[in-house]
């Protein structure tokens, strides 16, 4: 596992970040996090990796620092960090942890059947 | 916020603790939940965690201003608010005061995937965050045990819930944590080992088909708190229990009267009546007139001015009423006055504590003078006997910290000895009225005597007793010559009596008549003989002068004749006839 860029995370302020590749927002995600620990670091990275290889150019990832905004814990009612929450397609799908099992977070995300 | 400082910081061997404002809680726990601490309260399926968790929230932001967070894992806030509702307690403005913050945690397994390592760090900033914006000091997880089938990892969520505990503790809000009860130990997934400073139970257990609350402090660390396990009740007011073990025999002793309602009874009762603030029991069988004297002794206080709370397990208020008016005593009108409170239900309504609880909560809002508690038997129809001994030991605790007069009837069954009080409680009682049936000749009357009256001298004598259109009256037994007689023995013996007396009245008038009449008729013989005399005295009175005449007319005779034959011998003419004898002699 190499080490996350970090810069990735740090760039946008106010701990709302867009991740934006491209226009298509197709998918629409969500990754809270709780400050910029190994473990959101970690995360990120994961779904950036998961992202680039089976959702290219179709989705868009909005990471939400908790820490500055704990508000918005409510409305997705989010208890673990990191958790992934997919907003679109409906229905919302929720997957927590650093997604280090990428064949989870397919079948979490269901672009992968959960038959494999 | 200063004078609730001094409620509920109070040091009590180094922990402080913090008032939960639940009526009895804080005196078992002689003061409250550990402030600044989490404790756990466990309990099976509607024993009433939420609703003591709420009240602890509730309470403590209306009457000791501290502001509470309510985390639900169970109910949505929306269910929360209608179902508290109808405690009185009105949540949604409690969060416009901002003194209380309601969150639902709502967690779907389902629709959760999970992916390698995580924390609950997301939990701990809803509490946070929860917690700064309104300054809360106390907070209530309902239910946290929801976590563990909500999110598959059980391990990570034990390493948090250890987290969360040390950070409620950082934190210095007085946490409440609710969890199900788990089988053969308190809660489901042993969250007991995490809070170790205070652990509450409720019970919920159905005995004879009657539910009764009860509560119980399993630990305490670093307190003595009550150990026993105490009922308690939620009702329309909320949560409340019933330390009433914790009472003693401290409460002080009044030398004032009070009347027991029936002149006669007070006469028996060294002419004062009873101690106030004392009990008394009136025992006896069936129909034998207790509740009367329990009515007599209610009206006279009501007339007094003073409130009476009357406690009727058998009848209906309106039958009691009904049945008052029959022998002239007017209940309606106090109760219309506001002076007297029926409170009226069948025992099996509720259990032994629960009634206590009932009857603790009505004195606390009435503040009776005196109670009336008709009949303490039927108690055992849901409690045995030392249940209800225990029950009613309190009851009189309770009722004499107070210094309320209170009234028991007590049933005896007819086999049974008379003077076992039944329930065994005679011996907490400090006056004993007996009522009996006494049959004989074919008829019953009732009979009341004084079996004891602490401090009171009182009378030994059995009294009849007669329930008459106006009321109890007590008559003496006829005790005389026949022995004791009582009901239509008595009365005819008395006219028995009556009537040999007038007899004896008679005899001794025509024994004065007759004395009278002889009197009279010797007193007229008297007068008679009297006349008599004077009647015969008069005659030989005249018959005597006759005589006297006569002799005089003779002598006068005598001297004429011897004047005209011998007209020479003055001597014979002078000496009679004496002389003439005497010359008749010398002559021959």
């Amino acid at each position: 596992m190499k080490t996350t860029p970090s810069k990735k995370l740090r760039r946008p302020s106010n701990g709302l970040t867009q991740q934006s590749e491209s226009d298509d927002t197709r998918w629409n995600l969500r990754l809270y996090v709780a400050g910029q620990t190994p473990r959101s670091l970690t995360a990120f990275k994961n779904l950036k990796e998961i992202c680039e290889k089976y959702l290219k150019g179709q989705y868009h990832i909005e990471v939400i620092d908790l820490m500055e905004n704990p508000t918005l814990a409510r409305g997705d009612q989010i208890l673990a960090i990191p958790t992934l929450v997919r907003k679109l397609p409906q229905p919302i799908r929720k997957i927590i942890g650093d997604l280090s099992n990428a064949e989870r977070v397919l079948v979490g995300l269901d672009i992968q059947p959960r038959s494999n | 916020m200063r004078p609730n400082r001094r409620n509920h910081s109070r040091p009590l061997n180094g922990l402080q603790k913090e008032r939960t404002g639940i009526p009895g809680f804080d005196e078992i726990t002689l003061g409250g939940l550990p402030a600044g601490r989490p404790t756990l309260l466990c309990g099976s399926a509607g024993a009433g965690k939420t609703l003591f968790a709420m009240e602890f929230l509730v309470r403590g932001a209306t009457l000791y201003n501290q502001p509470g967070v309510f985390i639900s894992f169970e109910e949505s806030n929306e269910e929360l608010t209608t179902n508290v509702a109808s405690l009185g307690f009105d949540l949604n403005q409690l969060i416009v005061d901002k003194k209380l913050v309601l969150d639902y945690v709502f967690i779907e397994r389902s629709e959760i995937e999970e992916t390698g390592e995580y924390d609950l760090e997301g939990l701990f900033l809803r509490l946070g965050h929860a917690i700064d914006s309104i300054g809360a000091k106390r907070i209530v997880l309902d239910t946290l045990e929801a976590l563990f089938s909500a999110l598959p990892n059980e391990a990570i969520i034990r390493a948090e819930l250890r987290r969360l505990f040390r950070w409620l503790k950082e934190k210095g809000v007085t946490a409440l944590i609710t969890c199900e009860r788990g089988e053969g130990k308190l809660t489901r997934y042993g969250l007991e080992e995490y809070v170790a400073d205070c652990v509450i139970l409720l019970d919920n257990r159905v005995e004879n088909q009657i539910s009764t609350r009860r509560m119980r402090i399993v630990k305490y660390r670093g307190t003595s708190h009550g150990t026993n396990e105490y009922p308690f009740l939620i009702d329309e007011k909320g949560f409340s229990v019933v330390p009433i073990t914790s009472l003693g025999l401290s409460h002080p002793a009044p030398t004032e009267y009070i009347s027991s309602g029936i002149a006669r009874l007070d006469t028996m009762l060294d002419g004062k009546g009873f101690y106030r603030g004392s009990s008394i029991l009136v025992s006896g069988t069936a129909g034998t007139g207790k509740s009367t004297i329990g009515a007599h002794f209610v009206e006279s206080a009501c007339a007094r001015g003073e409130r009476a709370l009357f406690f009727a397990f058998e009848e209906s208020q309106d039958q009691i009423v009904r049945n008052m008016r029959s022998i002239g005593i007017d209940l309606e009108k106090f109760v219309k006055k506001g002076l007297l409170k029926f409170q009226n239900a069948r025992p099996s309504t509720w259990g032994l504590e629960l009634h206590l609880a009932m009857i603790h909560n009505m004195i606390s809002e009435f503040s009776p003078s005196v109670v009336m508690v008709d009949p303490i038997t039927n108690f055992l129809a849901i409690g045995d006997r030392i249940e209800t001994k225990q029950m009613l030991t309190r009851l009189i605790d309770f009722l004499k910290s107070r210094q309320i007069t209170a009234m028991f009837t007590s049933l005896t069954s007819g086999g049974d000895d008379l003077e076992d009080s039944e329930v065994d409680v005679s011996s907490l009682m400090d006056a004993w009225l007996l009522v009996k049936n006494i049959e004989c000749n074919g008829e019953r009357n009732r009979g009341l005597y004084i079996l004891k009256a602490r401090g009171v001298a009182h009378s030994n004598q059995i009294r009849e007793f007669l329930l008459t259109d106006h009321g109890i009256q007590l008559v003496d037994a006829y005790v005389g010559s026949e022995g004791v007689l009582m009901g239509s023995a008595r009365s005819s013996q008395v006219a028995r009596e009556k009537a040999a007396e007038v007899d004896r009245k008679q005899v001794m008038e025509r024994k004065q008549r007759e004395l009278r009449r002889k009197q009279e008729l010797y007193e007229a013989q008297l007068i008679a003989l009297k006349s008599q005399y004077e009647t015969e005295r008069d005659t030989i009175l005249r018959e005597l002068e006759e005589e006297k005449q006569r002799q005089q007319v003779v002598a006068v005779q005598r001297l004429e004749i011897a004047r005209l034959r011998q007209a020479d011998n003055g001597e014979v003419q002078m000496q009679g006839n004496g002389a003439r004898k005497s010359r008749k002699g010398t002559a021959r």
